[in-house]
């Protein structure tokens, strides 16, 4: 194993110079290792192809030794990591496709073309399995909203992703936007991409059977994102990335899926593997790898969309809406008939080889010659030397605060930059194509998707929370699991599996090392507790800007539930006199959240409580509920705590509620019982003649539970202690986001 | 029972979800979507469909491409015999662009995406494309769209489009009422679907077919879609075999 500390630059030694050699990603001592193995020097094509299958981006340097932790089997999963997608049964012979990705230092840069080309990417590693894409959400984290840059950065954002999901004709259907400011330099953009299959169908990217031509479908290569993978790996994004950022063409896309899919229902594909980071090189390497084997690539006979192009450049091309097909010999002039069809440019660039090598050829020069190992399996893993930093927070015997205007700071809470409505950017989207959305965005505690021709529902949810990462990493990818599980649970779905998105600093350095470790820790644990697979996933590490330091640990967990029938869902909204109930443990202080970091001016506090058993005893009563048709309305509390909840079920159907206030104002007092963040807590509505059984049900199952409340008129009251009008809330939640952009009311 | 045809340009996205609701919702008869490159007679089909999505990726301008796919002629002579035919939101687009509707579409007024559900109202029941509605009927639809603005020349156009009872869908508030605050886009006199003067060519920018099922959030698209199989059924002197209206769910 290699240390990461950079040797003394040993100039001489080398053919290249240290410093064109770090170009390349490399590390010295990483040099000297390949060189080794290799017994010569690698000439420049073979340095890029080196660099970028030895980046952190592809070859997971840092993190590849802690995600052995994470659970990844289950009676479900038929494809865990290691492929473009994870992939679960969902049974009658059908399966779902999962996956979310990063796409942060392209979009620090280029906000629009960076989120439109991650949506881009996410799309095809789903389709690349054979699964039609059916639902995208998207994570997205900006920093400081009165920083100059965030406005540009969250509307390019927004528009990247509309840009391109809305031209392929996939529903973007939910996801979360954040703000903290330790993104300001670096904001974060995870897409996640849901797709739907026949079990039989799944197809995989690995190579088989030398002699087999490899085909390369779609658009002509070009200039772009050369050595995006490499560059990725860097910790400016700023300084990284100009000139080499990609541009998406949605258009070309769509006419990619439908013919690739059509191809897969035709039978015949041995493999598929889609073009992402690293270009041609990655994905050529990694299907000969799958398959043990080696492959020849003449790139003469890559289509060029530029003169001039070097063996070099064709290779580490980024240029976006590409796919690699393996087919049996003889089977070339049927595929290319077929693609022309759909007005699609392809050609056989190759094929794969027995000799485990990857032999790049430009015409009859041999140009490139690395055994398939030495990039697959012999990247180095570095153990991470993780340190707890002295800056941890430590929150405990914190007070709670007296004399608040509750009125107010709900108002101040429902407008404020983490808790507005998010329509401003939903509303850019086409949430409804497809013709399967369910609940789409703010409709449920998370978006359902009806699969076509069946009874089944896939609820879906994202979730992480940078001010509990910061606090405690650990509990904190817990609690991202948590909630995610839980959304799911109170549209009546069970949680199937979990794809993610791991997003830290720079892990060379001890603390974020710790953080990296923590989480991934945390991650396991839930997930285990929940007895939920992660069957997919990505690592974007290096999220730094020079002067501002890293990110708050961002492991963005999407999760996929699966509810039979249909059916039996349950949505936010608040149907007029309903009994509102409060399952879950009363809490006994204000935790950390939004209430003391916008409303107090200071977000110190005590960990939100969190208990993964009670977490899975909730959600199965949650599920029991829903089947018996017993609840009516069910929404999770979280950020904000029970009174943006109960907000949030108001607004949802312009039902308003009254509290209890004797209720609030037993346990920790009204201030905890509205704003704490104490996880494992849910609020269903249910007829006042069903609120027995619901009660009931609560005890048998071992959560605790209250009537809280009741649902109906105008207003949100809790006598003596809160009253707010529902147009206050609503105008304060709606007008909040655009606001805080600095823009006017015309843009909304 | 009708026989629809659905016309697939490349990039058009909303075919799969027209021919599953037009099967399993209404149960009509439908063949897999027609190729935009293969020219043919559609005479044997009682309604063609130009279905919603990005054809040939809008560029240049929504339909302006598509106008000129070899499908597009059939679909020309077929309007002239008097063929029933349906443009949703880029089907629209595209009618608009090969000028078998009157006037053009500019970009919504935000300059932005909207996708939404909004409320359209019925403005005729005598047309084969609303027969099935209520007159005055408030029906709540999902549009999606970024050039929706629905506009004509000058104010003359406006008028003579009004007073030739052109428009049969237009944006307004759940009761009915047409307002500025209603209108998603901009469009020109709150108009979200209009049809030919002969009355058998119809476009509209809301989406009927995902308004289908009450799990999908409405039923209002419905009606819409039953008045087409409602007026082929009741022109061939077939008995109307249109079920009454039962949410899938």
């Amino acid at each position: 194993m290699l240390s990461a500390t950079v040797a003394a630059p040993v100039s001489g030694r080398w053919r290249y110079p240290v410093a064109q050699i770090r170009q390349f990603g490399l590390l010295e001592p990483e040099y000297a290792q390949a060189v080794e193995r290799l017994g010569r020097e690698p000439n420049l094509v073979e340095l890029g192809i080196l660099g970028a299958m030895w980046s952190e981006h592809c070859g997971y340097k840092h993190s590849r030794r802690l995600l052995k932790l994470l659970p990844t089997t289950g009676p479900r999963v038929l494809q865990g990591p290691g492929e473009n997608a994870g992939a679960v049964s969902i049974g009658d012979g059908l399966a779902v496709a999962l996956k979310m990705e990063s796409h942060n230092h392209p979009s620090a840069v280029e906000p629009v073309q960076g989120a439109a080309t991650g949506v881009g990417g996410i799309l095809r590693d789903i389709f690349t399995m054979g699964a039609r894409p059916v639902a995208i959400l998207d994570s997205l984290r900006f920093g400081d909203p009165s920083d100059h840059r965030t406005p540009h950065l969250v509307d390019g954002v927004i528009a990247g992703i509309a840009f391109y999901g809305n031209c392929i004709g996939v529903p973007t259907v939910g996801g979360e936007i954040s703000f903290d400011p330790s993104y300001t330099g670096n904001p974060l953009v995870n897409a996640m991409c849901v797709g739907v299959l026949p079990a039989d169908r799944l197809t995989r990217a690995a190579a088989s059977g030398p002699g087999n031509p490899l085909i390369l479908v779609g658009a002509d290569t070009g200039r772009d994102g050369i050595q995006g993978a490499a560059f990725a790996s860097n910790d400016d994004p700023r300084a990284s990335h100009r000139g080499v950022i990609q541009v998406g063409n949605p258009f070309l896309e769509k006419l990619l899926l439908e013919a690739c899919l059509e191809l897969i229902e035709r039978g015949g594909v041995l493999a598929m593997q889609d073009l992402g980071a690293a270009g041609l090189t990655s994905s050529s390497v990694e299907m000969a790898a799958r398959g043990g084997l080696g492959v020849e690539i003449d790139v003469q006979q890559v289509p060029r969309r530029e003169t001039g192009m070097n063996a070099f450049e064709v290779m580490l091309s980024e240029s976006q809406e590409r796919m690699l097909v393996l087919v049996e010999r003889g089977q070339e002039a049927g595929l290319m008939d077929h693609f022309a069809h759909w007005g699609l440019h392809a050609a056989v660039i190759g094929s794969i080889t027995a000799d485990g090598t990857i032999r790049i050829r430009d015409g009859a020069e041999t140009v490139a010659e690395l055994p398939i190992p030495l990039l697959a399996d012999d990247v180095p893993a570095y153990a991470l030397r993780p340190e707890r930093p002295a800056t941890v927070m430590d929150c405990t015997g914190l007070d709670v605060p007296s004399g608040l205007d509750l009125s107010h700071a709900l108002l101040s809470l429902l407008g404020s930059p983490n808790l507005c409505s998010r329509a401003y950017a939903f509303v850019q989207y086409d949430s409804t194509v497809q013709a399967n959305t369910a609940f789409g965005p703010g409709e449920g505690a998370a978006a359902l998707i009806r699969v076509e021709g069946t009874h089944k529902g896939l609820a879906i949810s994202t979730d992480c929370n940078p001010r509990y990462m910061r606090l405690d990493p650990r509990r904190g990818a817990q609690q991202a699991v948590a909630e995610a599980a839980r959304n799911v649970a109170c549209v009546g779905a069970e949680p199937i599996a979990v794809t993610d998105c791991l997003n830290f600093g720079n892990p060379e350095k001890p603390e974020v090392a710790w953080q990296l470790s923590e989480a991934v820790h945390g991650l396991a644990e839930a997930c285990r507790a929940l007895d939920v697979p992660i069957v997919s996933g990505n690592v974007s590490l290096y999220n730094e800007t020079a002067g501002l330091g890293a990110i708050a640990p961002t492991p963005a967990v999407g999760l996929v539930g699966l509810i039979e029938p249909i059916e039996d869902r349950v949505g936010i909204g608040f149907h007029e006199g309903d009994a509102v109930v409060l399952l879950g443990q009363p809490v006994d202080t204000l935790s950390t959240g939004e209430l003391r970091a916008v409303v107090l001016g200071d977000e110190r506090g005590p960990f939100p409580r969190l208990d993964l058993a009670a977490e899975r005893r909730l959600g199965d009563l949650l599920r029991s509920l829903a089947q018996a048709r017993r609840v009516r309305s069910a929404q999770d509390v979280s950020d904000g705590g029970l009174a943006i909840a109960v907000a949030e079920c108001a607004l949802a159907s312009n039902v308003g509620c009254r509290l209890k206030s004797e209720v609030l104002r037993a346990d920790g007092g009204p201030v905890a019982a509205l704003f704490s963040e104490d996880q494992g807590r849910a609020v269903v509505g249910c007829l006042v003649s069903e609120a027995p059984a619901v009660l009931a049900a609560a005890v048998a199952a071992g959560v605790p539970a209250r009537v809280i409340g009741h649902a109906g008129g105008t207003r949100l009251v809790a006598p003596g202690l809160l009253d707010v009008p529902l147009a206050a809330a609503r105008a304060a939640h709606e007008s909040g986001f655009a606001r805080l952009l600095g823009h006017t009311g015309t843009r909304v | 029972m009708a026989r629809f045809a659905v016309i697939r340009f490349p990039g058009t996205n909303c075919e799969r979800e027209t021919v599953r609701v037009l099967r399993e919702v209404l149960e009509q008869s439908v063949d897999e979507p027609l190729w935009h490159a293969d020219p043919r007679p559609l005479d044997e089909y009682d309604c063609v469909i130009l279905p919603g999505g990005f054809a040939h990726g809008d560029h240049l301008r929504a339909g302006a491409i598509a106008r000129f796919s070899a499908i597009m002629a059939d679909v020309e002579r077929y309007a002239a015999r008097g063929g029933l035919v349906l443009g949703i939101c880029n089907g629209f687009q595209v009618l608009l662009e090969a000028g078998l509707l009157p006037g053009a579409m500019l970009r919504n007024a935000t300059l932005q995406f909207r996708g939404a559900w909004v409320h359209c109202r019925v403005e005729r029941t005598d047309s084969p494309f609303t027969a099935a509605c209520q007159p005055g009927q408030v029906l709540r639809l999902p549009i999606a769209h970024g050039e929706g603005s629905y506009a004509v020349a000058g104010p003359e156009d406006l008028e003579r489009l009004e007073r030739a009872g052109a428009v049969l869908l237009r944006y307004s508030d759940p009761a009915g009422a047409v307002t500025a605050a209603a209108n998603p886009n901009g469009s020109l006199g709150n108009i979200a679907g209009i049809t030919n003067p002969r009355g058998n060519v119809f476009g509209l920018m809301p989406h009927p077919e995902r308004a289908c099922e009450s799990l999908l959030g409405s039923v209002d698209g419905m009606p819409l879609l039953r008045s087409i199989v409602q007026h082929v059924t009741t022109e061939r002197g077939e008995a109307s075999v249109t079920r009454e209206l039962s949410p899938a769910c």
